[in-house]
Parts: C-alpha cells; structure tokens; sequence
C-alpha cells in the first residue's frame, strides 16, 4: 500500500481537533510557565521548550505509525502487552522516584512512564483478546479473562503508588460492554456506587427508610397479577442495608483522615461553613486554587499572560495536571467551553469512527482508545473545577509531559491508521 | 442501546461541565476581584485628615503624627518575643493575642499590632525594625484639638470595626472612621481618599513587579479642610458656664440657620479620646450612665419644652382668627378643667396677650387653646389644624441638620390620643396642659432654638446647618440656603414679639436684662418626674429659656434647658443673656450674671434622687 493512499484516507477532522488541542496545550503551558527574563521559545531549559520538543517527537512517531504495516498492530499485540507488563514490573526494580511515586525509568534525557505504554499495549491486547474468534463474552471464563487483562496492569501500578493510572484501566470495561458484557454488570456497580454516596451523605438510616417507601410504593403500584420473587428481593435489600453499614465501616475505620477528608470536601458533608473552608484551603487547596483561579477569569479572561493566579504560581502543578486552570483564568469561559466542546466533539467523531469499522479488532481498538482518552478528560477536568475528588492524572494531549503526550498520540494515530484501511475486511 | 451508551455519557458530562464552568465562571465571578486576589498585593497612601475650622476661620482640629506598629501574619517568621515585646512596651500574653486577633481577621493582609506609638518609642524601634520579617511602621495622623471644647459636636474618630467593614468596602481592618459629630457626618470630606499600588506577587509572597504595570494605581485624595458654624469663642464660653450643670444650649443665626453653639452638659475634653489612653477614657465617659457625657442634650434631649410654647399657641390662635391682641381672658390665679382647678402663678385678674406673655399667664392660654378648639366642629379638627401649624416650626419631626442623630421630639396628633383614650373619646380639655408646654408636648434644644428663630424671622426659618465653608468656600446646598415657611402669617408675629421683648423688660425675666440690647424671649419652668424604688416622685423644674436678640435685627436666637434649674430665669435665663452679650459685643459686662453663673452649680440637685433620703425640690435659695 503506498503512503499517499493512507493520507487520503486519513480522518482529517479528528487530527485537526488532535492538533488544536496540542496547541492549545502548549499555549497555556508557556503562560503557565512564563517568566519575564526568559521569553524564547525554543530554550529547552524551560518546560515550555521541552514540551515542543515532545511535539516534535511525536509528530515523528505519527509518521512512523502511519507508516507501519497495519496488520502489524493486531499481529504483534499479545507481545507487545508482554512487554509493557515487564517494563511495569522492572519498575520496582530499576524505577525512578519523582514525588513518591516510582513510575518512571530516567533514560537521560527523558523519563519513560511504562503505565503510559500500558495504556496503549492494553488496549490492543483486550481488542484482540475479544476479537478472537474463540472467545464468547456471554461466558464467565471469558468474561473473567477479558478482565483479567485490564486487572494486570492495575495490579502492577497501585503499589507504585499511583492509583489515579490505574483507575484509567478500568475504563476499558466499556470495551466489554459494548462486546457484550451483560449490563447488568454496570447497573450493579452504579448502583452499589449511589448506595456508597448516600450512605456518606444521609446516614444508613435514611438508605433504610427509603428502600421499605420504595417497597412500600411497589406494591401499591405494581398490576395485581405481577408475581413478585420475594426471596430475592429480601437478599437484595439485605445486601444493600450490610453494604451500606459496611461503607460506614470502611470509611470511618479503614480510610486515613485525609482520604475522609477529600469525601467531605467533594460531597460537602462538612456542614459547618468555617470549617469547610479550612478543608478547602488545607486538604483542598489545589483544587480550591484552581477553581478560584476559574472563577476569577470570569467570561473573557484576564488575557494571555495576564492571568495573576497563573504568574503568582498559586495553584500546584498547574502546567501539568491543572493546565485547565490555566484556560479559565487567560481565556475565561470562552476558552474553557471551547476546550470542552472540542474534547466532546473528538470524542463523537472517534465514536462514530469506531461504529463504521467493518473489522472487529478495530472497532474494540476505536472504543478502548475512546474510553481511556474520555476516562483522563472527566477525571482531569472534574477534579479541576472541583466536583471530582482530587486524582492526579492529565488532561490528554494537554498537560506538561513527554511520555502523556507521545503515548497518546500513539493511541490515537495507530486508531486512525486501522480506520484508514477500514474498507479492506480482513490485512 | 449498547451503541449509543458510551455517546450518551460523552454528551452528559459535556453539558455537566459546561454548566459547573458557566456556574463558576458567570454566576459565582465577582468584579471585584482585584480586591480578593491573594496574588495581588495593594500598598496604601493614606492623606491627611482634613482640618477643622470654626466660622471665624480659627482651628478647632488639627492632626498630629502618631505611628502604628503593622503585622502581616503569614510573613511573620520565628523570632525574639520577648525582645519585641520590650521594645514595643506590651507583655507576651497581649503580643500573643493581638497576633491571633490579626491572622483571624487575615493572613495576607496588614492589621495593626500595637497602636500609636509615642514619638520617643517610634524612635527606639525604628531602626531595629529590619529585624521582624513581617511588621512594619505605618505612619498615620492622630487628630489634635485647639480646643477643650466641642467634643460631642465635633465628635471623634475610632478604629473601624467588622460592621463598618462590612457596611463598606472602602475601609480595612485598622483604619479610622468618624465616628460621631461632625466627624461622622463629613467623614468622606474629611478623610479624603486613600492611594493604591497593586503589587503582582507570587505563591510565596515575594513581589514580581506592578500589576497591570500601575494601570489599576490610583493617587490619594487630600482630606478637605471644612469651617463649620460654630463660634469657637462662644462655644467655649458657654461651656464653661455649663459646667456642673446638665442641660443643652443651642444658638442660631436666625437670618441663614448657622449652628453658633452647640452645648451639652456634662461635656469632656476631646484629647481624652486620642492617644493610647483612649479606649480606658472612653470606657469612664460611656460607663457614667448617669451624668452621661458623651450623650449630646443638645440635639438628643427630648423634654417637656414649657412656657416658651405659649408664645407659639398665641400665633396659632392669632392665625386662626380666635383672638387679636385685646381680647382678654380673666385668670382665678388659675382656671378650670370641669370642676378642677389649675394653678398659674400670674397673680390673676384681666390678662391681654400681651401681659399673658409677660406675665406667662397659664390661664390665658388654656383659654385661648380652648378657643382654637372651639372653632371647628370637632376636636379631630381642631387637632389637625393645631398639629399643622405646629410641626411648620419643625418641632415633632427631625430638623434636618447635618448631624448624624437626632430626635423628633412630639407633637401628638389624634392618632395618638385616639390611641390613649379611644377614638372621640377625648375632648380639649384632655390636652389642655399642651397649652403651657408641658402634657404631650416634647422638643429638644435644637428645636426650640429653630422655633424662636422662625419667631424672629417672623414667620420662616433655615434649616439649622454646621457646615459652613468647604475649602474656604461657602456651601450652596438649597436644603440649607432656603427658608422654611410656617404657616403663621408675618402680620401676627408682632404683639406676639411686643409680648416677648415685654417679658425682658417687665416681664418673668426682667432680672437678667442685658444693657444695651433688646432682647426678646421667654422663660419656661418645666415639671418633671422620675421613678425612685418604682414610686413616681417629682424633682425639682427643670429652668427652660429661649429668646433672639436683638429684636428688630435679630443677630442670634437661643434656647438653653437646665435640667433641674428651677424656674426659667434662674439658670437658664441668665446663661442665656450671657451668651447674647458674649456673642453681640464681643464681651461680658454682666459680671454679677457670670460670677454666679461660674461659681454655682446643681450637683447638690442631681445627688437628690440618689441619696436614698427624703427631700425638697424646688428651694427658693440658691
């Protein structure tokens, strides 16, 4: 197949809305990271510089995917997850610490975070995985393997410690659902997830007090000859009561203060007004920062290189994973609705990209790369505009970060090589 | 369904964080933030403090330096307490506490640690002051009084506190406020406005350069200098015939409303609430509840007004055409209400208007009263039409002044007596003691000097005003250079006036005439009670006076209440006489007036009620 063919074929839309993004990324992490007596932009000394290096990079690693053979992907998955699983698992040995967490191999001139390859390798390991034509995701030892792949590198990534990637993993489930996983699956862990929230919120007694009303209405309104399984139900609101009790548990002796502390900071269950104030400058105070440097940007924005929150360095880590932060305060809601817009746009379009896949490896790829990118844009931009607890990971495409961004575009870019070749069924 | 399930909460949670982001960034953004950012620092350049002058163009307040020792607790670093605390002249424990006080207030911003250092502990300190991280010097104006006089009129300025912080968001924590008086009320003259320079500071407080590069800075607005109405020399004088005396005098230019005077008595020295001394002098004045000296009679006093109301019921039934100035009524050293009688102490017989003013004849003014009910078909009536004429002379409502209190005093209305006996249940001779001032009526000095410069102007008055000149110039308000007009007619205020000049010349107060000007007044001799152990006991009269002078060009008209002063000429009459002569010649030739004016006072009087033993009121020696 020669190059010209793929370029034609290429999705032009998501790779301009991928391009926006980055620029846009960068933009910020120059205010962000903007001093008066350095304004060059290509001194590498400086974050900004380095993270243009990265752009740079990896539009070379764009160039290298697309080039690839397409079939090479599918073929060599399995491998490469192997090989992401050791690279995690070198980690505790010859990993690098930077702020606590050992999630990083120094390769001199640039730090290498394995969970970013993960990421990727996984993706195409549980497309592959379920595209298989063996596996039948109606069955539970299928069902138990497919998760099993995400499960490996969750394992291998909390010890180090940085949940927040490994909570990433997790969205691949959505894989799986649209494979098949019965849905029943979902229900039950949103369900258990309301349960775990109210317990918090109202107390196991109201939980209580509102299943017997709900059972109460059910039987006033439920047509006479409806037959109700009542042994089931009876485990059911049984089960629900002990989780709630067992959320109490949980949280008043197994979670340390700080863990509580983030809870009633996100769920506002401090109802004294001074002392919720004092969480939100101590334990909150990024996220406090970030929303107040929102908030103070207003409709419009203080401007580029305007924003004061952003030169007087209040809020942590902003380049990172608080670039959002910087948006709001130089570009205000204008730029912060703008960036959302995009996000949800790209997201559309890789759904919709995903959907008229006629190879089914393909597809499960489209949508693992989907719910990972969508998984990092909720968690990042909820936790900077305060109604996600905080976790640490970046905004895709975005945040400072060399291995985020090549990692990402990779993801992207080997979708948007299967999807050129889409009309062939089978490499 | 699987399908569209990962869209659907793709979409969700763009919408979801459109609206956190509207809500955060529309809804919650306040413009005022230049205020709340903690990276923006704001230094201060406070003006002076605008002077005071009295009509003459003397001083009346000044400023002096006085240098305050500022903290800004979050750039507080480790150091020596105990040799701070030496050298700022405070113990550990009140150093701990103010430090506390501050960062609960604020962090970030300054907050005064130690108030107004001497000039010989600002010397000590300053060059040691490089030492503490985190505190500094302010220099600031202290005020400073050419006079011992004035302190309720001029009134004083204090420490602004967490209410006026949050009435006003010009003010912060640590700066002054007028606080009362004149103070008060022209703060925003006085004070001027404060400059700012926004500083851009980082996370850890350190200074990056301007904000905006000083588009946002602004330069201080001098305080302006003011001359009010009062007379410096007057005023002093009057005090100074005050002291031991509790009562309210206050003077006025008839012919443009001019506050001359304004005394209360007991008064203070203002310099007692300047300086380090002055929250333990404060708490002294404000903890005497009996004498109370920071409570201003003069405009707060509301008092039975007494026989100086006649004068004013004598215009209102010459206005409603119920009497001229012949027609006279008999006095039975009293008169009747139904079966009982009251006492007048006139020595009866034929009274005209004329001897019924001069002769403050009780019973010719029930009748004349009586008469303007009689007119209309019912007391309802007559009580509008009285009421009406009444408040025209500004008594039962507030004046107007430039000043931030004040009382209405009462003129009843038959609402209120509708209240009191039910409706149509009451008659004039239910009411007939407003007649001679006293019954319902009430009014304070400032009212009563107002209604006897309306008398002297013959029918209209100027609102009675402090303020005179704004940097040297006069003010234009229309509310203060507009004459009020009664609704008396300018042809019945002459018997009216022959009847006051009379009361000098032969009259009640003929033992206090000044050689030399003709003055025209009245004197009044209220009744008073007060509760002892819950049983209703009178005391002794309270001495009412009010007059203008001279009559034909009226230069100033007075009113002094004394409290318990017995009758009108004793006390009162002849501090007002003296305080014409003191303020038309420019100097005092009624040197027996003044000697007893000087050396007496009531003390023995105000210890009665609280000597828990029997006693008389009204003793006829002085």
């Amino acid at each position: 197949m020669s190059g010209k063919s793929v370029l034609k074929r290429l999705d032009w839309l998501t790779i301009l809305i991928y391009a926006i993004l980055v620029f846009i990324g960068w933009l910020n992490i120059y205010s962000s990271t903007f001093t008066e007596a350095d304004q060059s932009i290509f001194n590498f000394s400086t974050l900004h510089g380095k993270q243009l290096f990265f752009i740079m990079a990896s539009a070379i690693f764009v160039v290298i995917v697309l080039a690839l053979e397409v079939n090479f992907y599918e073929r060599f998955s399995s491998l490469f997850y192997l090989i992401s699983m050791v690279m995690l698992l070198g980690l505790f040995v010859f990993g690098k610490t930077v702020a606590g967490a050992t999630s990083w191999y120094d390769l001199g001139f640039f730090n290498l975070q394995p969970s970013e390859l993960a990421k990727v390798t996984t993706a195409l390991a549980l497309a592959k995985y379920l595209s298989d034509i063996q596996t039948d995701i109606k069955r539970r030892k299928d069902q138990l393997y497919a998760i099993l792949i995400l499960l490996i590198p969750v394992i291998l990534i909390v010890p180090q410690p940085d949940p927040g990637s490994a909570l990433v993993f997790f969205a691949l489930i959505f894989v799986i659902f649209r494979e098949g996983l019965p849905l029943y699956y979902l229900s039950i862990g949103l369900f258990l997830i309301l349960i775990f929230v109210c317990t918090l919120m109202f107390g196991t007694i109201w939980i209580t007090i509102g299943l017997v009303l709900g059972l109460i209405l059910f039987f006033l309104l439920k047509r006479k000859n409806f037959k109700v399984p009542i042994f089931q139900v009876a485990i059911a609101c049984i089960a629900t009561i002990l989780f709630s009790l067992s959320v109490n548990f949980v949280f008043e002796e197994v979670f340390e203060q700080r863990h509580r502390d983030r809870f009633s900071l996100w769920l506002r269950l401090e109802k004294d007004p001074k002392k919720l104030e004092e969480i939100q400058k101590t334990i909150g105070y990024n996220t406090y920062q970030s929303e107040k440097a929102i908030e103070s940007g207003g409709f419009y924005g203080k401007g580029f290189l305007e924003g004061t929150r952003t030169k007087g360095d209040f809020v942590p880590e902003q380049h990172s994973d608080y670039i959002f932060s910087t948006i709001g305060e130089e570009w205000g809601f204008l730029g912060t609705a703008t960036v959302v817009i995009l996000f949800t746009l790209l997201f559309l379009r890789l759904t919709s990209l995903a959907e008229r896949q006629k190879n089914d490896f393909s597809r499960m790829y489209g949508y693992g790369v989907i719910s990972i990118l969508f998984v990092h844009f909720f968690i990042n931009v909820g936790m900077v505009i305060g109604i996600l607890p905080t976790i640490g990971i970046p905004l895709p495409f975005m945040s400072y970060g060399g291995s985020g961004l090549l990692f990402f575009t990779i993801l992207l870019f080997i979708f948007l090589r299967l999807d050129s070749n889409r009309l062939k069924e089978s490499f | 369904m699987r399908k569209i399930l990962l869209s659907s909460i793709i979409i969700i949670i763009g919408i979801t964080f459109i609206g956190r982001l509207s809500y955060l960034q529309i809804f919650r953004f306040s413009p005022n933030q230049v205020m709340e950012d903690p990276a923006i620092k704001a230094i201060y350049d406070y003006p002076e403090r605008g002077y005071i002058y009295d009509r003459n163009d003397k001083l009346l307040v000044g400023n002096d330096p006085a240098y305050d020792v500022m903290v800004i607790p979050r750039e507080v670093k480790p150091l020596d307490t105990l040799e701070f605390c030496g050298l700022l002249g405070i113990d550990k424990e009140k150093f701990i506490k103010s430090l506390k006080k501050a960062k609960t207030y604020s962090s970030r911003l300054p907050s005064v640690l130690v108030h107004q250092l001497s000039k010989e502990d600002y010397a000590r300190l300053q060059e040691k002051m490089r030492k503490y991280t985190g505190f500094y010097i302010q220099k600031r104006s202290l005020r400073y009084y050419d006079t011992s006089s004035g302190a309720n009129v001029l009134g004083y300025i204090s420490e602004v506190n967490e209410r006026d912080l949050a009435k006003n968001k010009y003010y912060i924590q640590g700066e002054l406020t007028g606080r009362t008086g004149v103070e008060k009320q022209y703060e925003e003259l006085l004070r001027g406005r404060k400059g700012v320079q926004y500083i851009q500071k980082d996370r850890f407080n350190r200074d990056i350069g301007p904000y905006k590069n000083g588009s946002l800075d602004t330069l201080p607005i001098q305080g302006k200098q003011i001359s009010l109405t009062i007379d410096k020399v007057l005023q002093e004088y009057g005090e100074k015939l005050m002291v031991g005396k509790r009562g309210g005098i206050v003077a006025l230019e008839p012919s443009t409303g001019e506050i001359l005077s304004m005394i209360s008595g007991p008064t203070y020295d203002p310099s007692l609430l300047v300086g380090r001394q002055r929250s333990k002098n404060y708490t002294k004045l404000y903890n005497d509840t009996i004498a109370n000296p920071t409570w201003d009679r003069s405009i707060l006093a509301q008092q039975p007004p007494g026989s100086p109301f006649k004068a004013l019921n004598a215009l209102i039934a010459l206005q409603e055409g119920v009497i001229d100035e012949n027609t006279t009524i008999r006095c039975y050293n009293g008169f009747y209400v139904g079966r009982k009688k009251r006492g007048c102490h006139c020595g009866g017989g034929l009274r005209n208007m004329n001897s019924g003013i001069h002769k403050s004849c009780n019973a010719y003014f029930a009748g004349a009263f009586r008469k303007i009910y009689d007119k209309y078909k019912s007391t309802d009536d007559g009580m509008d039409v009285w009421e009406k004429h009444m408040k025209s002379f500004g008594l039962g409502n507030y004046l107007g002044y430039d000043l931030p209190y004040g009382q209405k005093g009462r003129i009843p209305s038959k609402e209120y007596y509708d209240k009191w006996y039910g409706d149509n249940r009451w008659s004039s001779s239910f009411i007939i003691s407003n007649s001679i001032g006293q019954g319902e009526v009430l009014a304070t000095p400032i009212q009563l000097a107002n209604m006897m410069s309306a008398i002297a102007n013959r029918g209209h008055y100027f609102t009675p005003h402090i303020l005179k000149k704004i940097e040297g110039k006069n003010i234009v308000n229309p509310k203060y250079t507009e004459p009020k007009h009664t609704t008396i007619e300018r042809k019945h205020f002459a018997p009216v006036i022959e009847g006051l000049a009379d009361v000098y010349r032969k009259g009640t107060a003929r033992w206090v005439q000044i050689p030399g000007i003709e003055v025209a007044g009245k004197t009044g001799t209220a009744e008073n009670f007060t509760k002892i152990d819950g049983v209703r006991t009178q005391l002794t009269d309270h001495s009412v006076f009010v007059a203008f002078a001279p009559v034909n060009n009226p230069q100033i008209a007075i009113a002094v209440y004394i409290e318990n002063g017995y009758y009108g000429s004793r006390y009162a009459g002849h501090i007002a006489s003296l305080m014409i002569e003191k303020y038309i010649k420019g100097e005092v030739t009624l040197k027996n007036l003044e000697k007893k004016m000087l050396e007496k006072t009531l003390e023995h009087e105000y210890a009665k009620p609280y000597s828990g033993k029997e006693f008389k009121i009204n003793e006829y020696v002085w």
